[in-house]
């Protein structure tokens, strides 16, 4: 497997990494990240990412699952086994709201994480950057870009040129 | 004019005092967990865990022998058990509304408080699923309480509050436990870039799932964290309503109104502040927290405790009236029966604790005093539990004719039961402290005024000038 390379740089603070995103993407840059220990009001659209389709993702589930658990309180009351219980009839739909509602929750709540680490594409326990010794600083007090060689602007000299110039320090390649 | 007056309130009682930075937030916390084991956590995991053993111990003997080890007969055939779960349940509330209902109404200062207080439900919401699940008697069928097919294809009653319960205390489980997860990724991949060891490497490096840190990862995730939030914050609602149900929706009076959802779901909100606060003053003092946990966090969860108190006061009274309005004699009874009948001493000691002891809280000295407001806690959630005696035992054990009234009291096996249940709590709740970072570092880090990339505009002190000048100028216009 082709193992892509990364350039890396170091920015001092949040507003420095917002303003160093925004002329990145204006470079015509795609394959960059900007890495931070807390998210960054505003980063979305510095980096010119689109919104995270997650929200229909986990709305869609909902609906199903809701269904889904009215479906199985009738199969199971009116069709699987019919029995009359307090002379209530067969699909008493009026009890079954806090049933379906607990399935749309619980199946939601799951696709809520499984969903965001799937399209992290995570868990991914190794990866090329995790090499740099300074990548570990993102996690505590560390703001940091990254810039992946296969992106079509990146160029070694012109990219870590332009790291430079938007006020990346220590800038390094790594792999 | 209101916007700017709040920025100058929040210059004023900055969230997180102590003058911290990014690096001195996850030293402070991530330290906790990795320094060396001290000797007073052996001593109180070792105390905690024999009444654990205890617990499991009662737990064995009641499955040998069955539920008849309990106080319960006829007339009152739900006792201690059923008064614990309630009020474990309870507690794990306000873990809740300070995860994901503090966090849509965008109040910051929870991010100090809510991976404890959501560690704190998933722990209540353990030790109240045992009462339940061990409740049934022959626990080797509790299968019958899921949706499975077996020899007899026999279904579920879906029409049963008790099968409701079923689903939402163990949807509440596992949302709440799937939101403390989803909370700690950012936290643990902070300390496995700490880590010094090799077996802590790789166990931080496998829970925190190469967590990158990169903003096409904190897209999905806030946006992940947001959906659960929403997701859980209609079950702050829902799961004590549908306990509620196991008694509103029966005959018995005293049990059978209409006002038990919301007058549950305030009285679990009520003890679980209580009990929040209880464990945030002892983890503060022994952890030197008092920079994360300000004297402010604790004084808004003492007003919490105020507006809840006062509507579970309102509450009793409004069911005592109910109670002389309606006109149905058994009603009235029971009412009367509660306060001045054999359990009176149980319903006035209630009454003290919930009504009376949180209306302290309109003091700003008793608010923000440290002892006063501990041992004011710790009455609060005394009360809530003899709230959910009175609801239960009292009504059940005089009923509608007086040939079946009877008297209920505990057997020792009901009582080392419920203190057993605290060992199990406290165990698991140390464990965490000792493992965990017991503050979302990550989230903490978001609300310093130094996250904000509009705090540098100008070298970093001209906003400060600026949010003045707007204030002046609100105050002009």
């Amino acid at each position: 497997m082709k193992k892509t390379q990364y350039m890396i740089a170091e920015f001092e603070n949040p507003a420095e990494l917002l303003k160093a995103a925004e002329k990145i993407r204006d470079a015509g840059y795609k394959k960059f990240d900007c890495h931070s220990p807390f998210p960054i009001h505003g980063m979305d659209d510095a980096m010119g990412m689109k919104r995270s389709p997650l929200g229909w993702i986990v709305g869609l589930v909902a609906v199903v699952a809701v269904t889904a658990g009215v479906v199985l309180q009738w199969w199971t009351s009116s069709v699987a086994y019919p029995i009359v219980i307090a002379g209530k009839p067969f699909f008493s739909y009026q009890a079954y709201g806090p049933v379906a509602f607990a399935i749309m929750v619980l199946t939601s709540a799951f696709v809520s994480l499984f969903g965001m680490l799937a399209l992290n594409k995570l868990p991914q326990f190794y990866h090329r950057l995790f090499d740099s010794d300074r990548f570990g600083k993102v996690t505590d007090d560390g703001f940091l870009i990254s810039v992946e060689a296969d992106d079509p602007q990146f160029d070694v000299k012109k990219t870590e040129d332009l790291l430079k110039q938007v006020g990346g320090k220590n800038v390094e390649i790594i792999g | 004019m209101s916007v700017a007056s709040n920025q100058l309130v929040e210059q004023e009682t900055p969230l997180i005092s102590g003058d911290q930075t990014f690096a001195s937030v996850t030293e402070k916390i991530s330290s906790i967990a990795e320094a060396k084991t001290p000797k007073m956590w052996y001593v109180a995991i070792g105390i905690s865990a024999s009444i654990m053993f205890f617990f499991l111990f009662l737990i064995g003997y009641l499955v040998w022998e069955g539920i008849g080890i309990w106080g319960l007969n006829i007339p009152v055939g739900w006792g201690w058990a059923i008064v614990n779960f309630v009020f474990w349940v309870g507690i794990g509330h306000a873990g809740t509304l300070i995860s994901a209902i503090l966090f849509l109404f965008r109040q910051k200062w929870r991010t100090s408080i809510n991976r404890f207080a959501e560690a704190m439900t998933l722990f209540a919401v353990i030790c109240a699923l045992i009462f339940p699940g061990i409740h049934v008697g022959r626990i080797w069928m509790a299968y019958y309480m899921f949706p499975l097919p077996n020899q007899m294809s026999m279904w579920p009653n879906f029409r049963s509050p008790l099968l409701w319960d079923v689903f939402a205390v163990g949807t509440y489980f596992t949302v709440s436990l799937l939101f403390w997860y989803t909370g700690l990724i950012p936290d643990l991949a902070s300390m496995r870039d700490r880590a010094k060891t090799k077996i802590r490497r790789y166990v931080l490096g496998f829970f925190s799932l190469g967590w990158r840190g990169g903003n096409r990862q904190w897209q999905h995730y806030e946006l992940a964290y947001l959906l659960l939030a929403g997701l859980s914050t209609p079950l702050v609602l829902s799961v004590h309503s549908v306990v509620s149900t196991d008694f509103a929706t029966s005959v018995i009076p005293g049990w059978h109104t209409t006002i038990f959802p919301p007058y549950f779901v305030a009285g679990a909100i009520f003890s679980g502040f209580a009990m929040v606060n209880t464990l945030a003053i002892i983890a503060r003092k022994i952890y030197g927290l008092e920079d994360f946990i300000t004297i402010k966090h604790l004084e808004k969860m003492n007003i919490i405790m105020l507006v809840t108190g006062s509507m579970v006061g309102y509450a009793y009274s409004c069911e005592f009236f109910i109670a002389w309005y309606s006109g149905n004699e058994y009603e009235t009874f029971t009412f009367l029966n509660r306060a001045f009948g054999p359990y009176a001493w149980a319903y006035w000691t209630m009454v003290s604790c919930n009504v009376i002891v949180p209306q302290l809280f309109w003091f700003k000295k008793v608010r923000t005093s440290v002892p006063i407001m501990f041992v004011m806690a710790l009455l609060v959630n005394v009360g809530m539990w003899f709230e959910r005696f009175v609801i239960v035992v009292s009504s059940l054990s005089r009923d509608f004719l007086p040939a079946n009234w009877d008297y209920y009291s505990p057997t020792w096996v009901d009582v080392g039961m419920f203190i057993g249940s605290f060992g199990l709590f406290f165990t698991l709740f140390l464990i965490f402290l000792r493992f965990v970072p017991m503050i979302a570092m990550a989230e903490v880090k978001a609300v310093l005024p130094q996250a904000d990339p509009h705090f540098y505009h100008g070298n970093g002190h001209l906003d400060t000038a600026a949010n003045t000048v707007a204030v002046k100028e609100g105050g002009k216009a």
